[in-house]
Formats: C-alpha cells, sequence, structure tokens
C-alpha cells in the first residue's frame, strides 16, 4: 500500500466513519476465481464441486517433472479485469512465492510480485467517491484442507487434515485496493461494486459464499490527517455484510486498546461471523521469507497494443455507465436504489426496450425493481406488453393497485394484452363523475373527518380514502380521490 | 536457514554445514570487486515471451493410481497431521 | 550374429533391415551388465523383462514390415531422473525411492516412439548434484575404465553404462557438465544441448534454468542421431525452443577447412597438465585440418563457479521444497505437519542436497538476495556478453572438459569446493545456455581418457558436431580406450 492518505478520495463525498475522534483507513485485498475451463497452469478442469481430487495432472500434484504451461484465457480474463479497474496493462512476470503448506503441492505459489499484470487503477463506487487500484496480478489458487476431529472442523485442535487438490492450480485475480477506504459503508460498496463488475465483463462468477471471492481487510486506525497507524489483515471475511461488520469491529477493537495506552500490533486475524469478532491467526513478525524469485519454468507476458485493444473493444458496458444510462432515461439519480438493484440483476436493458416499445420508465422501474426479482435479465413478459399497461396507467386507465395485480398475471401467464386483462377482470377505469358519487357517500358517511379534514387535519384524509377505496372495491385512483377531496375543500371553503 | 528449509541438522551437521557455507561464501567473495550495476540480470538463458496454450482440457491423472503413491489417503484424499494451529 | 555391433546407427540399421534381431542385440547388452554391473554399479534398475518384451515386439514389427523408427532396436539406459510411468524414478534419493511416476516425461516417449529399447534406469549423484556419482543413497557407480576411479558426475551412471556396453546409448542430464564431464571421464561423446532444444516436460528437476538433457554415445554420428531425435518443440515445456531443429547429421562429414576455432586466452588455470597437452594437440589437429585457431577473450568465465553456486542451488531449494511427505514419496510421521516436514525431508535427503539446499534458501532469503542471487543473475548476463562478443571473431571454442582424468573414489568426498572445482570449464555454458559437448581425445595421466569440450554459440549445434566430427576421425578410434581395472 502507498501513496498519500485519502488519495484518490474526492472530498467532501463520503462521510468518515469517526469514532472518538478516530478514522478508520482500509484497504482491500480481493481474491476472484477467474471463470476459466481450466486451471491457470495446466489442462485439467477448473470446475468447483467435483469429488475430490479428480481433477488433477502432474502439473497439481506438484509432481517431479511436472512444468506448467500459462492458461491465454486466464490471462485474457485478467486483462478484463485490469481494463474494467481502469488499470495499466502492462508486460508482466511470475514468480515464485516459497512457503510450505500441505495444500500448496509445490511448497510454492506461483504467483506475480513485481510485475504484475495490471496497475494503477481506479474504481468509482456510486456514492461519488473514488477508491484506487495498486495492482490487479495474477496467481494460482491453493488446494483445500478439511480439518478433521477438532471443533467445527477449524484447524485448532484437529487431529489431522485431508488435502483435496481440485481447487489447486485454480486461476486468481488478486484486486489489491489503496488504503482510501473511510468507512464500512464504502467498503461494503466497494465489494458490491467490484463484484457487479466481475460478473458483468464475465471474468468471475464471484460467489464469495462459494469462496470464488474472498475479501481480506487491511484495517488500521489514526486520527484524521496524521500517519498512518499499525494495520491488521483481516481474513475469512465472507459475505458483502460481514465485510461491514468485520472492519468495524476491527477499528473498534483497535481504538480501545490505542485509548487504553497500548499499541496494535501488526497481526492476521481471523473474522468469526458467529461471534462478531477477529481472532488472532498469527503474528506478522514472525511471518514467512517468501524468497521471492522469478519463475524459471514460465516466461513473460508481452500483451501487445492490438491484443490490449481487442479485449479492451469487447468489454460490455460496466455497472456505472448502465446505471448512469437507466437514470438519465429515467430521470433519477445514478445512485438511486432502484437504478442500482435493476442494474444489478441486468434488467436495465430490458426497462430501456420497454421504454422504447412506449411504455412509462418511471412506472416500469417500479414494476420491475418490486416484481422482476425472480426474473433474469430478459424477463418473460415481452417489453410491448409491459409498455402497454403503464401506458393505461400513466392515462389512469387503472390504478396503482390494479397495475400491480396486472403485472403480477403478466409474469405469471408469461405476457399478455394488459387492456384486455383488466376488461377480464372488471377493472374499469372509474372516471371522476364516478368518483365523486363516492366522494359523496363518503362525506355524508365519515361526517366526523370529513369535518377535521376541513378544519385543516390532513391525516383525516386517510379514514376517507378508505371509505372510498372500500366502497369502490380498489377501482379508484388513490390519487385522483386525494385530489378531488382537496378540490372539494377548497370550493367548501 | 535449515528452518526455512523445513531440514532438521544434529548440532555435529550444524557446525559442519555452517563451516563449508562460509567456506562457499569466502569463494564467492570474488564477485564483490564487480560493479554490476549497469548489467540487468539475467533469468532465462533463452529468450521467449507469450508462450501460451488454449483453455482446453485434457486428460486427468487417475485418482487410485496416484493415492496409491500417497503416504497416506483417506476418503479420496492425500491425509497429513494436523497443522498444529498455523495458517 | 557375428561381433556386436556397437554403435547406435549400427545396430538401429541391422535391425531395420532384419540382418540381426533386437533381441539379439539386447541379450548381448544383458550379458555385459551380467558381466560386469557388480562391479560398475552404472544402474539403480535394470528392466530385463520389459526390455526383451519390448525387443521381441519391435523384431515382430520389422517382420511385419513395419518400420520401427531410427532408434530400433538400440538398447538405451535413462538416467534415473527421468519420470518413466510405472517404472521406479528415484533421483538416487531415499526420498523418491518407491516412487512410480504416472506419467511418461516428453523425451522418455519420444525415444519409445523411435523404437528404442530402456535396459534400466542409471545412478546419479542424488537429484543430479554432484560430480562424480558418489552422491547416490544407494552406492557410488564405479568409472569401467578403472573402478578404482569415479565414473564422474552427475550422470555417471549413464556414461558408465555405454562406456561398459550396457547400452548403446544412454541419456543424462546436465545442469553445469553433469552430461559431459562424466563423458570426458569414461571415454564416451556426451551432448548438452542448446537450453530449450530438447523438452525438461518429466525430467525431475534440478535448478530449472539450467537443465538439459542430453545423450552418450560412442560416435559423435550417434550423438548427432540421438540428438535429433529427442529434440524439437514441445507445448509442455514453456522454454522449449518452437522453431524446429536442423539436421544435426549433414554437417559431419564436412570437415574445418576456414572454420575459426577459438582459443581461450584468460582460461581460468587448473588443468592438469596431461589434459592441457592433449587439448593442445586437438588445436594442432584442428588447424592441420585446414581450421584457423584464434585467440579470444571470455573475462567472465572465471566468475562462472561462483555465479553457477548461487543460482543452481537457489533454484534447487525452490524445486526440491515439494518433497514434503505429503503426495508421494518418503514421509517419516510427526505430530504436526512441520514436524513431519523436518523429519521425512531430514531423513530423506543426503548430506550435498540439504548443503545445496541451505545455500540456496540463504542466496535467496532477505537481506541476501541482492548480495548473492541478484549479482548472479547480473553475472550470468555479462558472461553471456562476453561470449557473444568473442563468438565474433570464432565458430566455436575448445576448452578441457574436466581439469583431471577420472579420480580416485573417495578423494574429494570430503570438500566440497574442491569437487565443485571440476564444473570450473562445464558451467559456463549452462549460465548462458549454449550448447557444448565433450569428446574422447585420447588419454593422461594413467592411460585414463581425456575429453576436450567443444563450445558453439546459441542453436550453434551443427557446427558444433562438426567440429566434434573432425576430432573424432583425428584422434585415436573411439571404443579402442585401453580399459585397465576390472576387464
Amino acid at each position: 500500500m502507498s501513496g498519500p492518505a485519502g488519495e484518490g478520495i474526492v472530498p467532501g463525498t463520503i462521510p468518515s466513519w469517526v469514532f472518538e475522534g478516530w478514522e478508520m483507513v482500509v484497504g482491500l485485498e480481493v481474491h476472484v476465481e477467474l471463470a476459466t475451463r481450466t486451471k491457470l497452469f495446466s489442462a485439467s478442469p477448473n470446475r468447483f464441486g467435483d469429488e475430490p481430487n479428480t481433477n488433477i495432472d502432474p502439473v497439481t500434484l506438484g509432481l517431479p517433472g511436472a512444468l506448467p504451461v500459462l492458461n491465454r484465457h486466464a490471462v485474457e480474463l485478467g486483462m478484463r479485469i485490469g481494463l474494467a479497474l481502469n488499470c495499466t496493462v502492462q508486460r508482466c512476470t511470475f514468480a515464485r512465492k516459497n512457503y510450505f503448506y500441505p495444500d500448496m503441492p509445490k511448497a510454492y505459489q506461483v504467483s506475480q510480485y513485481d510485475e504484475p499484470l495490471n496497475i494503477d487503477g481506479h474504481l468509482d463506487l456510486p456514492d461519488g467517491s473514488r477508491v484506487g487500484i495498486e495492482r490487479a496480478h495474477m496467481e494460482e489458487d491453493a488446494g483445500k484442507s478439511t480439518h478433521i476431529g477438532g471443533a467445527d472442523g477449524r484447524v485448532a485442535g484437529a487431529e489431522y487434515s485431508l488435502i483435496d487438490l481440485n481447487r489447486a492450480g485454480v486461476p486468481l485475480v488478486e484486486i489489491v485496493s489503496r488504503p482510501d477506504i473511510r468507512s464500512p459503508e464504502q467498503a461494503k460498496a466497494y465489494v458490491s461494486e467490484l463484484r457487479a463488475i466481475l460478473i458483468a465483463i464475465g471474468a468471475s462468477d464471484a460467489k464469495m459464499e462459494e469462496g470464488s471471492m474472498r475479501v481480506d481487510a487491511n484495517v488500521s486506525v489514526r486520527r484524521p490527517g496524521a500517519e498512518y497507524g499499525t494495520r491488521c489483515e483481516v481474513k475469512n471475511v465472507n459475505s458483502v455484510r460481514s465485510v461491514g461488520r468485520a472492519i468495524e469491529y476491527e477499528a473498534r477493537r483497535q481504538i480501545q486498546m490505542l485509548e487504553h495506552g497500548e499499541s496494535v500490533r501488526q497481526q492476521t486475524r481471523h473474522w468469526s461471523d458467529a461471534e462478531g469478532r477477529t481472532h488472532t491467526l498469527r503474528d506478522k513478525e514472525d511471518a514467512d521469507d517468501y524468497r521471492y524469485f522469478l519463475e524459471p519454468d514460465l516466461v513473460p507476458v508481452e500483451p501487445s497494443p492490438e491484443w490490449i485493444d481487442s479485449v479492451r473493444a469487447a468489454l460490455p458496458m460496466l455497472p456505472a455507465a448502465r446505471r448512469e444510462r437507466l437514470a438519465s432515461a429515467a430521470g433519477l439519480a445514478p445512485n438511486a436504489e432502484s437504478i442500482g438493484v435493476i442494474v444489478e440483476r441486468g434488467q436495465d436493458d430490458y426497462v430501456l426496450a420497454v421504454a422504447d416499445a412506449g411504455g412509462d420508465v418511471g412506472r416500469t422501474i417500479v414494476h420491475v425493481q418490486q416484481a422482476f426479482a425472480e426474473q433474469p435479465a430478459q424477463p418473460n413478459v415481452p417489453a410491448p406488453d409491459l409498455a402497454a399497461l403503464t401506458s393505461m396507467e400513466v392515462a389512469n386507465e387503472v390504478t396503482a393497485t390494479q397495475a400491480k395485480t396486472l403485472v403480477e398475471r403478466l409474469l405469471a401467464d408469461g405476457g399478455g394484452d394488459a387492456k384486455a386483462l383488466a376488461a377480464e377482470l372488471g377493472f374499469e377505469a372509474l372516471d371522476t363523475s364516478a368518483l365523486d358519487s363516492f366522494v359523496d357517500a363518503a362525506i355524508a358517511a365519515e361526517t366526523d373527518a370529513w369535518a377535521k379534514f376541513r378544519a385543516g387535519d390532513g391525516k383525516a384524509m386517510g379514514a376517507l380514502v378508505g371509505h372510498i377505496m372500500k366502497a369502490s372495491k380498489g377501482q379508484a385512483d388513490g390519487k385522483l380521490v386525494s385530489q378531488l377531496l382537496n378540490q372539494r375543500r377548497a370550493s367548501n371553503d | 536457514m535449515a528452518k526455512l528449509a523445513r531440514l532438521a541438522l544434529t548440532p555435529e551437521e550444524l557446525r559442519v554445514a555452517a563451516a563449508q557455507l562460509s567456506g562457499m561464501l569466502e569463494h564467492f567473495a570474488d564477485i564483490d570487486e564487480l560493479d554490476l550495476t549497469q548489467i540487468e540480470p539475467m533469468t532465462q538463458p533463452y529468450h521467449l515471451v507469450n508462450v501460451m496454450r488454449d483453455d482446453t482440457e485434457a486428460p486427468t491423472l487417475d485418482r487410485a493410481e496416484v493415492l496409491a503413491e500417497a503416504p497416506r489417503a483417506e476418503a479420496g484424499r492425500f491425509r497429513v497431521p494436523s497443522t498444529g494451529g498455523a495458517g | 550374429m557375428s561381433a556386436a555391433p556397437r554403435t547406435v546407427r549400427d545396430i538401429a540399421a541391422g535391425v531395420r533391415s532384419g540382418e540381426f534381431t533386437a533381441v539379439d542385440v539386447l541379450e548381448q547388452h544383458l550379458a555385459a551388465i551380467s558381466a560386469r554391473e557388480g562391479d560398475v554399479h552404472a544402474f539403480n534398475l535394470v528392466l530385463a523383462d520389459a526390455a526383451l518384451e519390448r525387443a521381441a515386439a519391435i523384431d515382430a514389427d520389422v517382420a511385419a514390415g513395419r518400420d520401427p523408427g531410427p532408434l530400433a532396436g538400440v538398447p538405451i539406459a535413462l538416467k534415473d531422473n527421468m519420470c518413466t510411468r510405472g517404472v521406479p524414478t528415484t533421483c538416487s534419493s531415499k526420498i523418491l525411492a518407491d516412487w512410480k511416476p504416472p506419467y511418461d516425461g516428453t523425451v522418455v516417449s519420444r525415444l519409445a516412439a523411435a523404437g528404442a529399447v530402456t535396459v534400466g534406469k542409471t545412478n546419479l549423484d542424488e537429484f543430479a548434484m554432484g560430480s562424480s556419482t558418489e552422491n547416490s543413497a544407494f552406492g557410488p557407480t564405479f568409472n569401467p575404465l578403472d573402478t578404482s576411479r569415479v565414473a564422474g558426475g552427475s550422470s555417471g551412471g549413464s556414461a558408465a553404462a555405454v562406456a561398459a556396453g550396457f547400452a548403446a546409448l544412454s541419456f543424462g542430464s546436465d545442469t553445469g557438465g553433469s552430461i559431459r564431464q562424466p563423458a570426458a571421464l569414461c571415454g564416451v561423446v556426451g551432448v548438452k544441448p542448446t537450453y530449450g532444444r530438447v523438452s525438461r516436460y518429466g525430467l525431475v528437476a534440478f535448478a530449472s534454468s539450467l537443465d538439459q538433457i542430453g545423450p552418450f554415445t560412442h560416435t559423435v554420428a550417434d550423438a548427432a542421431l540421438a540428438l535429433q531425435v529427442i529434440s524439437g518443440h514441445d507445448p509442455a515445456d514453456s522454454t522449449s525452443i518452437p522453431e524446429a531443429p536442423p539436421d544435426f547429421s549433414a554437417v559431419l562429414g564436412r570437415g574445418v577447412e576456414g572454420l575459426r576455432i577459438g582459443r581461450i586466452a584468460d582460461l581460468p588455470a587448473g588443468a592438469d597438465p596431461d589434459v592441457g597437452e592433449r587439448l593442445d594437440q586437438a588445436f594442432a589437429a584442428l588447424a592441420a585440418a585446414g581450421a584457423s585457431i584464434v585467440d579470444v577473450n571470455v573475462p567472465a568465465f572465471t566468475y562462472g563457479l561462483t555465479a553457477y553456486y548461487i543460482i543452481a542451488p537457489a533454484e534447487a531449494s525452490s524445486n526440491l521444497a515439494r518433497y514434503d511427505g505429503v503426495r508421494y514419496g518418503l514421509r517419516v510421521e510427526g505430530a504436526d505437519t512441520d514436524a513431519m516436514y523436518m523429519a521425512t525431508r531430514s531423513a530423506g535427503f543426503g548430506d550435498e542436497v540439504k548443503r545445496r539446499i541451505m545455500l540456496g534458501t540463504y542466496a535467496l532469503s532477505a537481506g541476501y538476495y541482492d548480495a548473492y542471487y541478484g549479482k548472479a543473475l547480473r553475472i550470468r548476463r555479462l558472461m553471456t556478453q562476453d561470449f557473444d562478443a568473442a563468438y565474433q571473431h570464432c565458430d566455436v571454442m575448445l576448452t578441457p572438459t574436466s581439469p583431471t582424468v577420472a579420480f580416485e573414489v573417495g578423494a574429494k568426498t570430503a570438500d566440497p569446493l574442491a569437487m565443485y572445482l571440476c564444473d570450473t570449464y562445464t558451467i559456463p555454458s549452462n549460465l548462458t545456455g549454449h550448447p557444448a559437448m565433450s569428446v574422447p581425445f585420447g588419454t593422461g595421466a594413467d592411460d585414463l581418457p581425456v575429453g576436450v569440450q567443444i563450445l558453439a554459440p546459441s542453436l550453434g549445434e551443427p557446427v558444433m558436431l562438426q567440429v566434434a566430427a573432425q576430432l573424432e576421425r583425428e584422434g585415436i578410434v573411439p571404443g579402442t580406450i585401453p580399459s585397465r581395472g576390472a576387464s
């Protein structure tokens, strides 16, 4: 981590998390498994959930005499990630990181050290803040250890471990942010946005619960404007929600120590979601000496400008641009919740198609956000059918409540003619003259409420509207009803 | 060094190893006088770049054949003692 | 069948033409093994039954009119660090004593496809670390020409197997001279190709950026043929040279008229006078055959030993970390994984391997990397630049292969540095990646063979073999080195 304090943050756009006069400084290291068919350096399958030790070959097993050969598609996915994060894609090399661990078959991990594929990028978050990306480099995953005999499968107290090497050699990209994050909300937004990008560009399925996206957080605290404090690395953060909880806990822990005159030791700590706290895993002072050196079995990768350009050209529109596009079509802010939800589901293209078919964007967004959660990016309701429905709403031919019912029918039927459906359900639009008689009846029946309403008690309108809705069996348009009531009050005054 | 390399040496072995190591380092002192700052390191003897393969599957090894060579296996996996709380 | 054919070419030609059978050829070699293997100990494993089966299959092919390939029926021996599926591949180490690889290395597959018959896996210094084949967990290999002497190393078993007539052709690996030096000491031809010429897939790594597989033969022509079979691009080795190799045999008869032979004026001293004398005779013979002798300088030559003994152990310390008792090979149980690693590796590795692992770990460790490993990599570049400059003035260079003829068993085992000095002249071509070979050229002290080393620039195998063929014509007749000791 480098760079001056707060570099990359657009001032004033993000409220810092401040607790008893301390601020948190967070950098995130996110590992993502790439969506390739085969492993980074060998041709056995990169597939989750297979029988243990079936996706193995001499390279994966670290057999004597085996040699790695780099997967071109993995490099290309690595480049996509770099380009999507505004990085410089550059000539890169692989190095060996030497350490012993039973699920690390060669006792070294092939990773990128001083010459990573991607450097110096940034990620803009929906709230307008910017987090710097120091690097996004390629490396191989380790296998999986299952600890037997200890409590809850953890290392501590286990009698022995069983090693499955299916995951060993799976291609990873590690995305290292600069220490630009200042609040749990910002950290969560960063992880969510990153995840959305990774899925959008097809680089990874980014499933945190399956471990195909893993987050480590480097957390320190300081007095605002002071030098960086000693940081701790928090591991095992397995959901977006845990990211926020873990760094908040860790920052408070460090503040408490400092407030008591103790100093923070540089440590690797383990987040326990169940307990809601972090535990010491190991002190960094006795960290291994990894003895990095260039992997002599591999040669450098020098992406040509043509290759980089072709990868860039093939990138799909990124979530931020899609939010921008949808928001401007709807006249909403790009960070509006509905915009975020719809783009995350990839249903923004659909919403725009409904608009193109003459639909009302605002009403379409409401329906899609509320009713289309279970639908794929291309929902089963043809865009013109939903467009027709929203037009009926705009023309006050159906009420909001009726429209909701119609949307559910359209979803259940896989589309249909909204007008015919409305007729079938008896959703005749009540025009103003029909409503007037309901209003008269309500004023007659709810004399108390009418008196209070006239006297200026806005809340009394509820009883009147309720009466009309009940009498009209929900066919009255709520908005129109309140308009009429207000008109009556004005004309009676 | 022995610990980093996961080698356990007896005191006598350590003494001999240390003496031999320092003898070798003494011999290596012949390069101390060289000013090599203008010379790029050379890690590979034959210059190649961009050696990559297609992302296509090839047959995997037979698990039974592989595990038959393992010192200890259980439930289709390699069995090892506990990691003693580390990592 | 009359006189046993000795050369690869004669055997393959006779088997392919049906003049004699692969089984006959094999039985003659097996008989030699029965007679002398007890004294020589060239092999960790003799595969008599499998070889007989294979030879019979080749004879059947010939009888059926199918061509078994350019090495039809040639009995070969493989250094025991080349992976052979289902056949123990030990690296002469206790840590792999019982290991049977689930795959064949690329060279092994190519040799099988060419019709060769593997008679056994040969002894080596453990993990190819040594210059005498005394560092083997299974005991030393003795020089067939004088069994009180070493065969050289680390591919001593392969050199001895050819010299003793156990195989017509064998293969070793050369990381700092491990083919050329034993070839010189055993009086046979040994070739280290350009780095990347021959696939390393399936060769158990010692130092990945230095290792190359190459042949041992009685003749230069056999070496050219064997090299042809194993060379060429392998997609399983990222450092494999993509370009197709040239015809290595086409140039052998051309002579040396007009070639410029480099004599390194600043070659580090240290060769015994008998070796130096033979080298002078080699220069004279080539000059008489029409070559010109030019003096060249390679100032960085002298730093080769230091650079090598930093780079090779550094890579080895990482390459040998995988022997941890988890997936294959020896395990000595321990209370936890760290204890198991320590117990396994301490029991499984011999002293020399441990020494180099520690040296390499040191050279790569934080705080020492720049002073040792980083500096050694710069020397490697400097040396390559020096050689490239010298090759502006000459086509090949000649040096001694080994500073001495074969030394007594046990003479250097107590002093690692003295053993390392055996490699002074061979190490530079591993650092540069250039091809080099040793050709027998008469005898020295005690009538033991002397090898002359031919160094050539990158991809310069043809001119190197061309000069070797001339030296072979000028020197003593191959295979007639007076044999002492047990014969």
